[in-house]
């Protein structure tokens, strides 16, 4: 009887058919892409038979005292390598982001100095890193500076994004006691971002440990040379060893990350 | 002091006021007519398109860079939603009104004239918040924030003081409240106050000259007793309002 009072009406909801044929395109599409670059089922089954002989020759990691020392130099080494360039990384990040921002700066300003954060984010780690390479030779000079490249990348686009969410009700009131350019920034702008800036700052450390193993597998020092030279002897025990001692190190930065964040509360 | 200026379309259409260098004086009007932006050129955080700002026989329109700066310091701000900085203390905020007299490297290190914090610890206690001096600022009520913002600009030793619905963002009781301690403070510092309000009655109270604005322009400039009828309904519009 109620059914007989409800007015007709149209649905409430309209299909979507331009997404529906979008979702359908893609399914189809990656279909066709798996068979092109022969992704097939038998291969992924034959794939995880290598890769349990692989993790059988793992075991046990070797831990003889020679190869513990390589080991040890290697991880000190990635060590620095992140700590110096996060350092470098995140000091000339600092004057990069404020003048990229652009409620602050004027589009002259601006405008150069994104594009350099742009430079210095369209490339991977490693490919900056081989340059850096055939630019200053092999060793830890090259990991780092390719770091320091990729810091600025991540954390002056992030900051000066900050900035220029920031509450310019509190800029105005700090403009209007009189207050010298330098002054406006530390105690209107400063204060507002400091936190976040920390923020990125210590993921960029954590990312900048991680990606310090890998720069030294095109010969810019670090732990990731010893890696990749155990790989290629095979020493698949030793790669094990190797292994655990990063993903030591990154459980011990991930602690210190919450300890900092913390402090700067 | 007097001014006069205009833009393109003209918020406020070639006014020219001059205010009394004592006193408090307030600025009434609807939303939109242009009082903010009227107190805004004064101390130059909105740029007037044309006209003159004399203060002191300064004309502060035509200011810039340092001597802007140093205009300024000359003028304490209130703002309608305190714009104190959220997460340094109370302190810090109060110090802030100093910026234009110390170096940026001195004040980042927070390394202020002995004389300033000490008069910096007497303003807090004239407005009751010196147990919060180490507070931050967000932590404080609506009210209390004002106190610091008010704190913050009698800090600058202005010559005068400039208020944007310093009680727009209160409730009655704190409105008063905030009211008396600017009246109080101006008065025993001589400082001339020049503030935008909403409230007719507070500002019938509490100014001791009104300017009554409407679409840009002046209608009424005089004493808060001849504030008629008349000239509400001129300025805001209207009368059912006035019942």
């Amino acid at each position: 009887m109620r059914s007989e009072a409800v007015p007709a009406r149209p649905p409430a909801f309209l299909p979507n058919w331009p997404a529906r044929l979008a979702w359908i395109a893609l399914a189809l599409y990656a279909l066709y892409a798996a068979s092109i670059l022969d992704v097939t089922w038998a291969r992924f089954v034959i794939g995880l038979e290598n890769g349990i002989k692989f993790i059988g020759r793992m075991l046990p990691p070797d831990t003889a005292a020679d190869k513990m020392a390589l080991m040890l130099k290697g991880l000190y080494e990635t060590l620095e390598i992140a700590i110096i360039a996060s350092a470098l990384g995140i000091l000339l990040s600092l004057p990069i982001g404020l003048l990229a921002a652009r409620n602050l700066m004027p589009a002259w300003v601006t405008w150069p100095m994104r594009l350099l954060i742009a430079l210095c984010r369209s490339f991977h780690q490693v490919i900056i890193a081989i340059l850096f390479v055939k630019a200053v030779g092999f060793g830890a000079l090259a990991g780092i500076l390719a770091l320091i490249v990729a810091s600025i990348g991540f954390i002056a686009k992030l900051f000066a994004e900050a900035i220029e969410e920031i509450s310019l009700k509190q800029v105005e009131a700090i403009r209007a006691t009189g207050a010298p350019f330098m002054s406006v920034i530390a105690y209107g702008v400063m204060p507002q971002v400091l936190n976040r800036f920390v923020g990125f700052a210590t993921y960029q450390v954590d990312s900048n440990l991680r990606n310090s193993t890998m720069v030294g597998i095109v010969g810019a020092g670090g732990i990731g040379g010893t890696m990749f030279a155990a790989f290629q002897r095979f020493d698949y025990d030793f790669l094990f060893t190797i292994l655990l001692a990063i993903i030591a190190l990154i459980m011990v930065s991930e602690m210190l990350q919450n300890w900092i964040k913390k402090l700067f509360q | 002091m007097r001014k006069e200026y205009r833009r393109g379309v003209p918020v406020l259409r070639d006014i020219s006021i001059t205010f009394a260098n004592r006193g408090i004086t307030a600025v009434i009007g609807p939303s939109g007519t242009g009082k903010s932006t009227l107190i805004r050129c004064i101390n130059r955080l909105v740029e007037p398109s044309a006209g003159q700002i004399l203060f002191h026989g300064l004309d502060l329109a035509s200011l810039r860079g340092k001597a802007l700066r140093a205009a300024r310091r000359r003028i304490g701000m209130v703002f309608q939603e305190y714009n104190l900085v959220e997460r340094l203390t109370v302190m810090e905020n109060v110090l802030s009104g100093r910026l234009g007299y110390v170096t940026p490297l001195k004040a980042w290190l927070r390394k202020y004239p002995r004389e300033d914090i000490v008069s910096a610890f007497d303003l807090l206690d004239t407005v009751g918040l010196t147990q919060f001096a180490n507070q931050r600022a967000d932590a404080l009520s609506g009210g209390q924030r004002q106190r610091v913002g008010i704190a913050r600009a009698v800090m600058q030793q202005p010559e005068l003081l400039l208020a944007d619905e310093p009680t727009s963002s209160l409730d009655p009781k704190t409105s008063v409240e905030i009211m008396e301690l600017l009246v109080s403070i101006a008065e025993s510092r001589r400082i001339p106050v020049i503030l935008n309000i909403h409230n007719v009655p507070l500002a019938r109270r509490f100014a001791t000259h009104v300017i009554g604005m409407a679409e840009g322009r002046v209608v009424y400039d005089g004493p808060p007793e001849g504030l008629t009828d008349d000239y509400l309904k001129q300025i805001y519009g209207g009368e059912d309002w006035l019942e």
